[in-house]
């Protein structure tokens, strides 16, 4: 496995001159785990989405170093297992085929071997050969991690890592986390108590944001104890 | 462009070019400096070269303008870029409207129809397109930044594909336009010379039309920085 | 090399995807059937110049496109694929891929236009079949270029299906204009170097068109 380094600095993301968050700082390296909280719409589909490298920070600066040797954008992919909601399998072709479309399309040799073994581990192997389109949500969720795992990634991103699962589903991808979490970077973005505690760190995007404004509050009321009579107007 | 000081000159010196342009007396030979000559097969109709060229012309400066402040955009990630570049377009639309109109009423008078796919009136034609296109796709994104660089992008496109029409058209179609390449025959045989009073009253037209627009653009822009203020003012509370 | 493979990758996937869904053959087809009708309709036993007929083939050419090739950014879009692809490969190898399809089902649907063209309009005689078959081609290939990178466009927006023609004729405008020129010369007999011209036109269209595209599709496709 390649040892990688993952350097977030001040990453701020605005929509439509709408701040989402602003500020963000965190480093992760191989065996570290993160977890990004926050309640719905603070932006952690999107700080997720800026890590990948498929969506760019308005301010800040996102490096990924592999091996020593920091990474073009365009390059990040390749060393990123995602999961989430937002991210679909192709319905009209199998489990089976959307696996080998998907190595063929990284420029990697398709492993039936290893490709059979994640189907099995994601208990799909007997629908291998159905359409996606007959699937259920929670398959298709399971599915998913057969195409973040396919090419064996250094960093593994998980948006709401439960969605759609039942328990033995959920106990699969825990045992996955826990597996990787030796040698891999492991990033969530969850509100789940049970996922929180397989994680080292926890980065709550509501708090940095009230954190942020008592300090930009208190910075502005220290400024307006100066004498001044302006400030009334 | 700050101060009152433009605004009163810039006042004065298109009513001069206004009044002199349309004022002057047009004369076969003209002897003195107050005199226009006559340009046969235009006559009086001669005139509108005052009013319309510049109207072309800045309808295709501000494409030029907008799409590279598309291309500032796209490397800086600012909006402010964006701003400038819409604010661009927009006037841009206007002119290009004015020229297109203005163009038809004389070529109603001097050709006799409205409307003859010359290859000026077709570029014109085209260029209005590409505004009509860019503010259309404008209209259908909702993100701020999702606007700015895709309509950066439409315009770039639409700036490398428009050349192309330069080399074919020539090819379809005769030129009516006066001062076009292949103006012989079909339309009226101008020998498109000025002297040198009509020249100086069409630079100063044409000089006077670009400030109204460097303006106009100023204001626009202003605006533009204040709607993106106030959105961001709004935004953190 | 591997670029190449992953490039054919992305056109083969695309391609099983068409063969098993047919969103946009079906239509397409439909498309080309129902529009020669109207025009088979209206010419009715009128003689028609070559000129008019040449340039109403590349009505029904250029208004099948717009039915047909905006479907392989729009599908992805509105599947919510265009995440998966965007952590598969880079923005090129989509790009080039897509071209790569889009080029096929043009060639595809043009030569069943033609075919068509030339069975049921016996008025429509090409004379210089190498100034035709070259336009075509040629035409074709623009065509497709132009259409790839505005269908890259209009995927983001609201209201795709209007906005395609929209903003792909003034784009096209000068494509096609070389083309319908190019077919009048075919059909009046003109000798194969007549028509260099517009042939220089059409490659370096299509030229233009394919490396502004290669740089501005970073910039489309991610959000």
């Amino acid at each position: 496995m390649n040892s990688v380094h993952l350097q977030l600095e001040n990453v701020r993301k605005e929509f439509s001159r709408r701040i989402i968050f602003d500020k963000i700082n965190f480093e992760l390296t191989n065996g570290n785990s993160i977890a990004i909280t926050g309640i719905n719409g603070s932006g952690k589909s999107t700080l997720v989405k800026i890590i990948a490298g498929i969506l760019s920070p308005t301010r800040g600066i996102v490096t990924l170093t592999v091996n020593g040797k920091e990474m073009k954008l365009e390059q990040y992919h390749n060393y990123i297992g995602f999961v989430a909601p937002y991210i679909q399998m192709y319905d009209e072709f199998s489990a089976y085929e959307n696996l080998k479309f998907f190595a063929r399309i990284r420029g990697m040799h398709f492993d039936a071997g290893y490709a059979d073994q994640l189907l099995d581990r994601i208990v799909l192997y007997s629908r291998r050969n159905d359409a996606v389109r007959t699937y259920s949500s929670g398959m298709k969720q399971r599915l998913k991690y057969a195409f973040a795992l396919l090419h064996k990634p250094e960093i593994l991103i998980f948006d709401e890592p439960r969605a759609n699962l039942d328990r033995h589903g959920i106990a699969t991808v825990y045992s996955i986390m826990e597996e990787n979490k030796p040698e891999s970077v492991i990033i969530l973005a969850t509100n789940d108590e049970e996922d929180l505690s397989h994680v080292e760190t926890i980065i709550n995007l509501d708090e940095l944001k009230e954190q942020q404004k008592s300090e930009k509050q208190m910075r502005s009321s220290a400024r307006s104890k100066q004498p001044s009579t302006e400030v009334a107007k | 462009m700050k101060g009152k000081f433009w605004k009163i000159f810039l006042g004065v010196w298109l009513s001069i070019v206004i009044i002199v342009g349309m004022s002057l007396p047009m004369v076969p030979s003209p002897q003195s400096f107050f005199e226009f000559p006559i340009i046969p097969g235009l006559d009086e109709k001669a005139r509108i070269i005052f009013f319309h060229v510049p109207t072309a012309w800045i309808a295709v400066i501000a494409f030029l303008m907008s799409m590279i402040n598309g291309i500032q955009y796209l490397r800086k990630n600012d909006l402010i870029y964006d701003v400038r570049s819409s604010s661009a377009a927009g006037l841009g639309l206007v002119f290009c409207i004015l020229a297109t109109i203005t163009g038809a009423i004389w070529a109603k008078f001097n050709w006799g129809a409205y409307w003859n796919w010359d290859p000026r009136q077709t570029s014109i034609f085209v260029l209005m397109l590409i505004y009509g296109a860019y503010f259309a796709l404008r209209s259908a994104i909702d993100i701020d930044e999702k606007r700015a660089s895709l309509s950066a992008a439409y315009s770039i496109i639409a700036f490398v594909t428009v050349p192309f029409l330069v080399f074919i058209m020539p090819r379809m179609m005769t030129g009516l336009h006066p001062g076009s390449a292949s103006d012989d025959g079909a339309g009226p045989v101008v020998d498109f010379s000025m002297d040198t009073t009509m020249y100086i009253v069409f630079i100063a037209s044409l000089l006077g039309f670009t400030l109204l627009y460097l303006w106009m653009y100023e204001l626009k822009v202003r605006l533009g920085k204040i709607e993106l203020y106030y959105e961001s003012l709004r935004s953190h509370d | 090399m591997l670029y190449i493979q992953q490039t054919a990758a992305v056109f083969i996937k695309d391609f099983k995807s068409e063969l098993r869904t047919r969103y946009a053959i079906n239509a397409l087809v439909m498309f080309v059937i129902t529009t020669l009708s109207i025009i088979l309709f209206s010419i009715g036993g009128e003689r028609v110049s070559p000129d008019v007929l040449a340039g109403m083939l590349w009505v029904v050419i250029f208004f099948s496109a717009m039915s047909g090739l905006s479907r392989s950014f729009v599908s992805e879009e509105e599947r919510g694929t265009t995440m998966t692809l965007q952590l598969l490969a880079q923005p090129a190898i989509i790009y080039f891929g897509k071209l790569v399809f889009n080029l096929v089902l043009i060639f595809s649907i043009n030569t069943l236009v033609v075919t068509l063209y030339l069975l049921l309009i016996p008025l429509f005689t090409v004379q210089t079949t190498s100034i035709f078959l070259l336009t075509l081609f040629l035409g074709s290939f623009g065509l497709a270029c132009a259409s790839t990178i505005i269908a890259a466009i209009i995927a983001k927006a609201n209201s795709k299906g209007t906005l395609y023609p929209v903003l792909s004729f003034p784009i096209l405008l000068p494509l096609l204009m070389t083309v319908m020129n190019a077919t009048k010369l075919s059909l009046d007999g003109a000798p194969l170097s007549e028509a260099a011209g517009e042939f220089r036109v059409l490659v370096s269209y299509s030229v233009v068109l394919i490396a502004v595209s290669w740089v501005l599709f970073d910039y489309v496709w991610k959000d």
